[in-house]
């Protein structure tokens, strides 16, 4: 993260954004300078002026017809033209360079945004290779990633400043995007197509590590759920199966609805809700009992479990490591 | 009998006798039957411009509402459902039903006056595009103080709009509305056409047309060609949500990415639309001030037609990220950057009549000159957005909610401002006053630029539109503060600015016919005009017509006291040839009617019926206006034009 702007894009960590940023500063650049040259300009038009004060003081100047004038028009075209024909012609070339990665893609994800949480599928030739995830999306440093982008529902719109513009998804189509990270990190992202009532708690964390860790989260991510090691872990498991089993998934389990995040490794992510309350047990137990205060319109029900229930279903999930 | 038809107006200079038969003839009656029934452009222009400011104060309220939400991270005075819709509303509020309706307005009140005529060329049809205007505001603004506001933005995109996601009436109310209001929008610029290529003063060449004209012509020929595009999409969406057609659905085979082609390419053209006839205004109005003619009318005048026609050609670039190829949006990406050259050459020409006029600085004044720097501010923004990758960073975030806004408040709100400063003495006889006019003007420029200037870093610090609220630790806490007393600030300006009206209302200073010693026609007569604008129909002979001894112009001189009278036993008015306009015709003015407001009423009943789905209801206000059209079209003796005689 940078800083105390997770979502600028005044800088860039990932080689797509990297290359963009420049022309970003180039166009910015240029911008407060017409405006300072034109402000100074207008400031000293104003300053000569004749009169101040109302239509008496108008009628006491005379109209004379002065000058023609147009060559300043011809001449301010020219001057414009200079800045235009460079930012044209960058342009081109920025979107020539950062339409597909430098090299081969060395990972194909695809990411389907919904109401309002983002599925993540890491697909492999095996199908025993491939899994789910939910609003964290892990790739290696220095890979080039491929981002298929697909609609769930409504349109979302997949950004992550930070590393990649946004490329929107929608439904029907399959849109296409990339990013590459240059170091380690953890990198804020976030839906910026209008969607709905929670489109402002849609955000989504990008972790770039090195292969070597990636590998083993991979690996880790595509282990079914532990079987539960407690009493109460098990009698939560009963209440996961039953409950939260109708929307969500968890691999290993009778839980095995897709139409929610994928919760077999939920404590292996940072945050809940898309990005919006960080995974502490508080929180967790918090979210369960009482989402629509959280995020208000989530298709999360509340649960009104018992305490009991409460704590046996929050002792299972903290299991799924 | 065609050879019947031929008559040779009387010309001569204007007696007291013969502008009281003109005022009989021309006078809206009093009482309801007057109010209801007038065809007076200026009355309706007036209608237009107070009905317009009174959406823009709603739309500021609703604007006040979520800077309050906003001031500050996670907070929580509206909920999620409440914030989407005021957002929406502001939005359809501002674009709509102010910053459109308040330039026709003023093109209502104006042109006539401008042209040399005593009325649009369709009067009646002037009526009821008002009429229409105010009904499907009125039918909108039901739909959200029932709840019942649109929800899905201005832009309207489906899937979301659609009734799987969006059961409630919602997006009924807007996707009716919205084919309502353009009706409104369409035969009012097919009056502004007509009437600017056929009722201009004789020797009034389009070459001497005031280069106001220019700017709502050019706009009026753009509706006409685009407005079918949205009016046509959201009866789409319409049939898609009530009898499950598949336009958009793409599990029918439809498309979402129409709603969007369709919507844009009316939408952007439309913001050439809402800015065209305000850069008119400044162009116009700001060489008054600068006591010469404008610099380079004749290019400003092409390039405001060059600004259009190449605004149908950037519509995409609302769409760089919908994953269309890099080959398209290059070409759009062109085309938008290169639409800085036309806009450019509007603010070289304001800054060379400045530099090279005489300026007096007046509340007016301040209002256009300001406009110029603010027009470059929301230029330039626009040129970055126009960059495809930029673009790409940029979208969707607070910093194109910046750009917005300088376009709509910089190019249409302060010029309108500075216009109401400017013609008001028109309007009522009495002009405002200028040391309330400081404060105001000072008030909404500081208010304004502590609003959005700092938005722009907002949106480089990432914040995405559209939001509710947003979590802290982002880094826009105090930004988002600054803009929320910002906007506070612009709207006490606001404020100051209707206690101005309605104080030099009672009060104002006398203003006599021409109180700026400006240029144009509208000055020649007395302020409030007379209800046939134009005792003679004046002859005109340059651009500047009352300041032709000052400009030592070579040629003929305008007429301004003597000329054709025009007067029998009806309204008549003259129409002259497109380019030259030599006079060729005289036209019978038709008469005050009530058939305008009684075709707008049968045409709300049906809209109504089809928003209930009450079929009954539906067939009722088909009937009503059936009825008026057939009572408005019924063939008249007394309605035919007659030939002048060569």
């Amino acid at each position: 993260m940078s800083g105390a702007t997770p979502l600028t894009y005044l800088t860039a960590a990932g080689h797509r954004a990297a290359t963009i940023l420049p022309l970003t500063w180039f166009t910015l650049i240029i911008s407060v300078l017409v405006c300072v040259i034109i402000a100074v300009l207008l400031w000293g038009a104003i300053r000569r002026a004749r009169g101040s004060g109302g239509a008496a003081e108008t009628r006491s100047v005379e109209v004379e017809p002065g000058p023609s004038g147009a060559r300043w028009i011809s001449i301010g075209l020219l001057i414009s033209a200079v800045p235009l024909l460079a930012t044209l012609i960058w342009t081109m070339v920025a979107i020539a360079a950062t339409s597909g990665p430098p090299s081969p893609p060395g990972l194909t994800l695809d990411v389907t945004g919904h109401q309002w949480w983002w599925e993540v599928r890491y697909d492999a030739a095996e199908p025993d290779r491939s899994f789910e995830t939910a609003n964290e999306i892990h790739i290696p440093v220095g890979v080039p990633v491929r981002v298929r982008l697909h609609g769930g529902d409504v349109i979302h719109s997949f950004w992550v400043p930070a590393l990649t513009g946004k490329t929107d998804t929608i439904p029907g189509q399959t849109n296409l995007s990339w990013m590459e990270a240059r170091g380690p990190g953890r990198f804020r992202g976030q839906c910026t197509e209008y969607c709905g009532a929670q489109h402002a708690h849609m955000g989504l964390e990008v972790v770039a590590q090195p292969q070597a860790d990636f590998d083993r989260w991979r690996a880790a991510q595509l282990r079914p759920a532990g079987a539960p090691q407690t009493s109460a872990q098990q009698r939560g498991l009963a209440v996961v199966e039953y409950r939260c089993g109708l929307c969500h998934q968890v691999r290993g389990t009778q839980a095995g609805a897709v139409a929610a995040p994928d919760l077999t490794h939920l404590m292996s992510r940072r945050t809940l809700a898309a990005g919006l309350l960080p995974n502490t047990p508080g929180n967790l137990a918090g979210w369960i009992q009482n989402a629509q205060e959280f995020k208000p319109g989530t298709l999360m029900p509340n649960q009104y479990l018992s305490g009991q229930q409460l704590s046996d279903v929050q002792a299972y999930l903290e299991s799924l490591q | 009998m065609r050879v019947a038809d031929f008559r040779a107006p009387a010309v001569g200079p204007t007696t007291a006798e013969h502008e009281s038969r003109l005022k009989r003839l021309w006078e809206t009656s009093p009482g309801l039957e007057g109010f209801l029934g007038t065809v007076d452009h200026k009355q309706i222009g007036i209608r237009y411009i107070v009905t317009a400011f009174i959406f823009l104060a709603l739309g500021g309220i609703e604007a006040l509402v979520m800077r309050l939400q906003l001031a500050g991270p996670n907070l929580s005075l509206l909920t999620p459902e409440q914030y989407d819709q005021l957002f929406s509303t502001h939005g359809m509020t501002m674009i709509f039903l102010y910053a459109s309706p308040i330039l026709s307005g003023f093109s209502n009140y104006l042109w006539p006056l401008l042209l040399g005529s005593r009325d649009m060329a369709f009067p009646r049809l002037n009526a009821l595009s008002y009429w229409i205007y105010l009904a499907s505001g009125i039918f909108l603004y039901v739909g959200f103080l029932t709840g019942n506001g649109p929800n899905d933005g201005w832009f309207n995109y489906v899937p979301y709009a659609d009734r799987d996601y969006n059961p409630g009436l919602n997006e009924d109310f807007y996707s009716l509305g919205m084919v309502f209001l353009g009706i409104s929008t369409t035969i009012g610029a097919a009056n502004f056409i007509v009437t600017a290529m056929r009722t201009r003063a004789p020797g009034m060449a389009l070459n001497r047309m005031p280069v106001l004209i220019w700017g709502t012509l050019t706009a009026s020929a753009a509706n006409l060609v685009v407005v079918p595009a949205v009016s046509l999409a959201f009866f789409l969406l319409w049939l898609e949500r009530q009898f499950g057609a598949h336009f958009f659905d793409p599990a029918g085979g439809g498309q979402p990415l129409l709603w969007q082609h369709l919507f844009w390419i009316f939408g952007h053209p439309w913001v050439y639309a809402i800015v065209l006839p305000a850069m008119g205004m400044v162009s116009h109005a700001l060489p008054v001030f600068c006591r010469r003619p404008l610099v380079g009318y004749g290019i400003v005048a092409l390039s405001t037609v060059a600004t259009m026609v190449l605004g149908f050609g950037v519509w995409v670039h609302h769409m760089f990220a919908t994953g269309l190829p890099g080959l398209g949006l290059s070409f759009f990406s062109g085309a938008s950057i290169a639409i800085v050259f036309p806009s450019a050459v509007a603010v070289f020409a304001w800054l060379a009549t400045l530099w090279l006029g005489r300026p007096v600085i007046t509340t007016a004044f301040l209002y256009f000159s300001s406009m110029i720097l603010m027009f470059v501010i929301g230029g330039v923004s626009g040129f970055m957005t126009a960059s495809v990758p930029v673009d790409w960073q940029l979208t969707d975030t607070y910093f194109v909610v910046a750009h917005i806004h300088y376009v709509l408040i910089g190019i249409n709100v302060f010029p309108v401002l500075g216009a109401v400063y400017f013609w008001f003495p028109k309007m009522t006889g009495r002009l405002m006053d200028e040391r309330l006019g400081r404060w105001n003007f000072w008030l909404t420029f500081i208010g304004f630029n502590l609003a959005f200037l700092p938005m722009h870093l907002t949106g480089l610090l990432g914040m995405p539109r559209r939001v509710y609220t947003y979590q802290d630790g982002m880094g826009w806490d105090s930004l988002n503060m600054i803009t929320t007393i910002g906007s506070f600030v612009l709207a006490l300006g606001v404020l100051l600015f209707i206690v101005n009206v309605l104080k030099s209302l009672r009060g104002g200073a006398l203003a006599g016919p021409n109180p700026w010693d400006a240029y144009s026609l509208e000055w020649s007569v007395s302020s409030p005009p007379p209800p046939y604008n134009f005792a003679v129909i004046p002859t005109v002979a340059s651009r500047y017509p009352l300041w032709e001894g000052r400009l030592r112009e070579s040629g003929a001189v305008s007429c301004v006291d003597q000329g054709m009278l025009l007067e029998s036993h009806s309204k008549e008015a003259i129409g002259t040839s497109s380019m030259d306009a030599t006079p060729d015709m005289i036209l019978e003015m038709p008469e005050d009617s009530t058939a305008p407001f009684v075709l707008t009423l049968g045409t709300a009943l049906l809209f109504v019926g089809l928003l209930l789905k009450l079929w009954s209801i539906v067939i009722i206000g088909t009937v009503v206006l059936a009825i008026a059209t057939l009572f408005w079209l019924w063939p008249r003796r007394e309605l035919r034009e007659r030939e002048v005689n060569p």
